[in-house]
């Protein structure tokens, strides 16, 4: 995103291509099947949004959580103006009140290409260790290492990471 | 059909410059201004003692604490023209504004003799300095919103209140060029009161002012 406020139109169609597939996926699992057809009207007017309005992108903050809140008013605003009443059984209200995951999927999906690029071994104990909870004597034990080169390997590993993704070496924001 | 969207939105893009948002809202507030001194102008006119009041401390202290309020609007309304952006700090600041004028005042009111109270909370005008700041925050109001409406504000209301505060901020500052009061009581109040009935409706305005397709 960075690339395209600079006015690099080669980045800037990747980045929208990108975002068309993200936007399709988010409208279509809030709209539900009956509305499915508004879903490409939405994500049109979404990305029109996001270009007429690019200048209110914050460089020092996430392009997704930008995005997406960009997509949520536009979903509100779908709604308010198509007055739709959802009306939902009462017991069935989780999915009303449930959290937006939209943010943690993008952080998952960015964390696993992160780790992608580090050797499996440490990628593996970083995984079990730092996301799914495990112990380092657990993750230790599963990969075959001592809980003391699994320690040396979980922190090399993290220090590589840093260093790959050191604040100037992002392109993808 | 996205894909050609994609790709014509792709052929025009130009660059950003930084600091593209801050300045079309500072152009909007600068516009605003000058509409509002048009439109004061020939209604009511400046003070008769302008160059006088530029020596006396009351007319700055004037002068500072409205324009304090536009600042503080202008930091707002620069926030909330982000999706997600709050009102927290210059809210805080707006408290902080009245608190210190406030204090001013309550000691202005204690140095004084009894018989000069009423003068130091109500001067001549207690009853139309509000409306007067209210009316003149119109114009500025409209060019703010306008602006506005061209960015990205998600929560409409407090968006609103922001583009409301700092229209109330500049038309109160606008309007000390007229205005001959010069108790800090008098200006706490009444001031304060048409800055604040300038917010309040752009916040109640903000759903259908504001919206952007």
């Amino acid at each position: 995103m960075l690339a395209a406020l600079g006015g690099d139109a080669a980045a800037y169609r990747r980045l929208l291509d990108e975002l068309g597939r993200l936007l399709k996926a988010y409208f279509a699992r809030r709209l539900g099947a009956a509305l499915a057809a508004n879903r490409d009207d939405l994500v049109q007017e979404t990305l029109m949004a996001i270009h007429t309005r690019r200048l209110t992108y914050d460089p020092t903050q996430r392009f997704t959580a930008w995005a997406y809140a960009i997509a949520r008013y536009k979903l509100i605003d779908h709604y308010r103006r198509s007055r739709i009443r959802y009306t939902v059984p009462l017991e069935d209200d989780a999915a009303l009140f449930a959290r937006d995951e939209a943010g943690d999927t993008a952080a998952r999906m960015d964390v696993e290409v992160a780790l992608a690029t580090l050797p499996a071994r440490p990628a593996d104990l970083i995984r079990q260790v730092r996301l799914e909870g495990a112990s380092i004597a657990e993750a230790a034990r599963k990969v075959g290492m001592t809980e003391t080169a699994a320690k040396v390997s979980i922190h090399r590993g993290l220090k590589a990471l840093a260093a790959r993704f050191a604040p100037g070496d992002r392109d993808d924001r | 059909m996205t894909d050609e969207l994609i790709a014509r939105l792709a052929d025009d893009i130009r660059p950003v410059r930084r600091g593209a948002l801050p300045r079309r809202l500072l152009l909007a507030l600068g516009i605003g201004a000058a509409l509002a001194f048009a439109v004061m102008l020939p209604w009511i006119g400046l003070r008769a003692d302008l160059p006088a009041a530029f020596g006396q401390w009351t007319y700055w202290s004037k002068f500072g604490f409205t324009l304090g309020f536009a600042v503080l609007g202008f930091v707002a309304a620069m926030r909330l023209a982000r999706p997600g952006g709050n009102l927290r700090r210059p809210v805080l600041g707006v408290v902080a504004l009245v608190v210190l004028l406030g204090i001013g005042g309550i000691l202005q009111i204690l140095a004084a003799p009894p018989e000069a109270v009423r003068e130091l909370l109500l001067g001549g005008t207690a009853l139309v300095c509000p409306i007067y700041i209210v009316v003149l925050s119109v114009p500025i109001h409209a060019a703010l919103a306008l602006a506005m409406r061209r960015l990205a504000p998600t929560n409409l209301p407090l968006a609103g209140f922001a583009t409301g505060l700092a229209a109330g901020g500049a038309s109160a500052w606008v309007y000390a060029f007229h205005c001959g009061e010069s108790g800090l009581p008098f200006i706490t109040i009444w001031y304060t009161l048409g800055i604040l009935i300038s917010a309040l409706a752009g916040a109640a305005l903000g759903r259908w002012v504001l919206r952007w397709r």
